[in-house]
């Protein structure tokens, strides 16, 4: 249920890097052998004729994948296309990514995803995933053909961008999941309390004068969607949790057997809503919004505990001139795929090895394979080097747009090599290769 | 100082330096010409997004009777209509050369962005909900004249707290002058989070504590939103009346009143009433705060690298 465009099978030895992978145990210096795409060695002294990287003093990783990213093709490649995204996804150490299908049109028919996957055959430089809308057209109203979007290959559903705001109609979409499976993802935000927010709601709104958009926005319909779910025996995935409130829902209805899962995004980790009062840059507005201190270290106490099974970025792609503008007209959503681990490992706040397990979880949960460093497994992996600190710029981004919350920080962690189903899709420039 | 964008830009030394430049202003509406040469051939620029009375003619006033010439551009009937951007419309007026553009929006933020895509100096008029500095600095000059200092002053403001950006620079400035603030409304027009700026009161049973009563416009679209479910019900709670003013606190209002219902018309008309003061302020405090930006500032150039466009 994946496509990309085939990149030639990597015939690679990496050399000496220290081999993380939680999942697999391995937590030491190895060479990793490379040979047609697939893992064929794992060892020390490794003697290879052909390609070898020098992985001395640098980290390999199993690649990341991201259960919500936003490429927005069909219909707003000039924010993203499927070629600038996924190049985006591999610089980021991503080895697959799931796409939204908030898109115009929206990814709501057969004919639509199955167009979308012709083209993530010719252009998409790492695998991608789609998702289908659970409405027609995002309205709320009425249900796709999730049958049929299942058997052209959608990974499962989701409104991402807008909640499932009738309860009767989330109630049939997760009936209709019996007969037609697939994962139902939701954007959780009761509209009559967000209302024209544009913020969290606390002390720096009350500063900035700025309408807010309070925490029991989201954990209200969190707690009611996982009722739901819980009475209809459906699975639901709860994306982008921003709020304490919220990880004491999903606490709750995993404590309840609730068959639920859940993911934060790397700025929700690192950043707060005080931000804003340094600067009102609109780079900093999304949806859900920044929130507290507190907030922010509610979702790292859930990624440790596991009630947060994963992280995500929620890459969202704006075009320059929309941005532009002031705060309160400007778009929801913040760019994310190239920084996401170097903005969670300068943060400081998850162990290492939990940081590399959390940004690959994600595809479990969507029914992807998980990427582990195994002999005889296709070669899903990333080198990084831990020590590298660069600036986020500007510009300069692999992405089409520019519209990154961490521009103008330092972080530390480099992406080097990204080697996505058995093919190289990125190496950086300056890559010693010996 | 390049911009005044917030009340936050300014310390007590800074805004008792500006309040003091405008008393001596005050001497020059008392002449038969009412002009000083001070910012002969400087260009100021008023551009207002939103609808305003007195302070746009009051910026007109002030740059006007400091000889600097002044060119007014509203929103209506202009380019913004046909969808341009503000950062097309700030860098096309930026090809006049104004020395400093005057800024009034609807947008949170959008005077501190303006200040980023131009080379004159900017003045907050009023951005959104969030800040009116001027208007501010003109409260604090008009409680300076009637009380001679703000230091200890118990100020209640009451009202619409949530929609309105007097209260939010006037919070910020009467708290550096040395006062003690409480705001007072409705729950639902109170922002949460607010505490952590001021006192916060719901009913105006602590009001006689108050020195001053800063009354602030019930506007007649906040009933459709239901933060208050009836003007009626508003003016009945809220309202300052001849009943619950007495007769030592100084009333304000930043214009203009609704008659009946924040204020009831005896305390508009009753001497402690400083309204017309403020306005009277407005003058001499805009003249004080485009001295300060302009006098002594060479004419800016502009930046090689900023593209203006034709």
């Amino acid at each position: 249920m994946l496509d990309h465009r085939p990149t030639a099978p990597a015939d690679v030895l990496i050399r000496g890097a220290h081999v993380l992978d939680p999942r697999t145990g391995l937590d030491a210096r190895l060479d990793v052998l490379i040979r047609g795409g697939e893992i064929a060695e794992i060892g020390s002294g490794l003697q290879f004729d052909g390609d070898v990287v020098d992985g001395t003093g640098k980290h390999l990783f199993p690649g990341f994948v991201d259960p919500h990213v936003h490429l927005r093709v069909p219909g707003q490649e000039h924010k993203e296309d499927l070629e600038s995204g996924t190049r985006s996804a591999a610089a980021g150490g991503f080895v697959a990514v799931v796409a939204m299908p908030n898109t115009t049109p929206t990814v709501d028919s057969a004919p639509v995803l199955r167009s979308l996957r012709d083209a993530a055959r010719r252009e998409a430089r790492v695998p991608v995933g789609f998702m289908a809308s659970v409405t027609l057209g995002l309205d709320g109203d009425a249900l796709t053909e999730m049958a049929e979007l299942r058997d052209a290959g959608a990974l499962g559903f989701t409104d991402d961008g807008k909640p499932v705001y009738r309860a009767g109609i989330l109630r049939k979409a997760l009936q209709y999941q019996k007969l037609a499976g697939g994962i139902i993802a939701l954007h959780e935000e009761d509209p009559t309390l967000s209302g024209k927010g544009v913020m969290h709601e606390g002390e720096v709104s009350a500063r900035l004068g700025l309408t807010g958009i309070p925490s029991i926005s989201e954990s209200t319909l969190i707690a009611r969607d996982a009722a739901i779910a819980g009475y209809e025996g459906g699975r639901i995935h709860i994306q982008h949790l921003s709020a304490r409130e919220s990880v004491e829902a999903i606490a709750d209805a995993k404590a309840r057997g609730v068959r639920i899962t859940c993911e934060a995004s790397p700025h929700h980790l690192t950043l707060t809503d005080a931000e804003l009062l340094r600067r009102l840059d609109t780079r900093l507005k999304m949806n859900p919004p920044l929130r507290t201190e507190d907030d922010r270290q509610a979702l790292i106490e859930g990624l440790k505990s596991g009630v947060i099974d994963c992280i995500a970025t929620d890459h969202a792609p704006h075009a320059r001139e929309e941005k532009e503008v002031p705060f309160e007209e400007a778009p929801m959503g913040t760019t994310g795929l190239e920084t996401a681990f170097a903005a969670v490992y300068t943060a400081d706040v998850l162990p290492l090895a939990l940081v590399v397990e959390k940004l690959s979880a994600g595809a479990e949960l969507m029914g992807l394979p998980t990427p582990r460093i195994e002999v005889g497994r296709p070669a899903d992996v990333v080198l990084i080097d831990l020590e590298a600190e660069w600036e986020v710029g500007e510009a300069g981004y692999e992405s089409r747009s520019e519209n990154c919350c961490f521009a103008g920080r330092r972080l530390r962690g480099k992406v080097l090599t990204t080697i996505a189903a058995g093919g190289i899709v990125y190496r950086e420039r300056k890559l010693s290769v010996v | 100082m390049r911009h005044l964008l917030s009340i936050e830009d300014l310390d007590r030394a800074a805004i008792e330096r500006i309040l003091d430049r405008a008393k001596t202003f005050t001497e020059v509406s008392e002449r038969e010409i009412k002009k000083v040469p001070a910012l002969r051939g400087r260009r100021v620029l008023n551009l207002f997004y939103e609808a305003s009375t007195r302070t746009r003619s009051s910026f007109e006033l002030a740059a006007k009777s400091l000889s600097a010439d002044v060119i007014n551009f509203a929103s209506s009937g202009s380019s913004v209509e046909k969808g341009e951007s503000l950062k097309d419309t700030v860098q096309t007026l930026s090809a006049y050369r104004p020395d400093l553009i005057v800024i009034r929006t609807p947008h949170v933020g959008a005077a501190a962005l303006v200040a980023g895509w131009t080379t004159a100096g900017v003045v907050n008029a009023g951005d959104g909900k969030h800040e009116h500095p001027t208007q501010a600095l003109l409260d604090v000059y008009t409680l300076r004249e009637r009380l001679g200092s703000l230091d200890g002053l118990n100020i209640w403001i009451v009202g619409d707290v949530l929609h309105s950006r007097v209260a939010r620079s006037n919070i910020l400035a009467f708290t550096k002058m040395g006062a003690k603030v409480t705001v007072c409304g409705p729950p639902t027009l109170i922002p949460r989070g607010m505490d952590a700026l001021c006192d916060v009161a719901y009913t105006l049973d602590d009001l006689p504590s108050a020195d001053v009563v800063y009354a602030l416009r019930m506007q007649n679209e906040r009933m459709s939103d239901s933060f208050v479910p009836s003007l009626r019900e508003y003016a009945a709670q809220y309202q300052i009346d001849g009943r619950r003013l007495n007769a030592r606190q100084v009333l304000m209002h930043p214009g203009p009143v609704n008659r009946g219902v924040e204020l009831a018309a005896e305390v508009i008309d009753s001497p402690q009433a400083v309204i017309g003061q403020q306005v009277e302020a407005g003058v001499v405090v805009r003249m004080a705060v485009i001295y300060e930006l302009l006098a002594g500032r060479n004419a800016p150039q502009p930046a090689i690298s900023t593209p203006i466009p034709a």
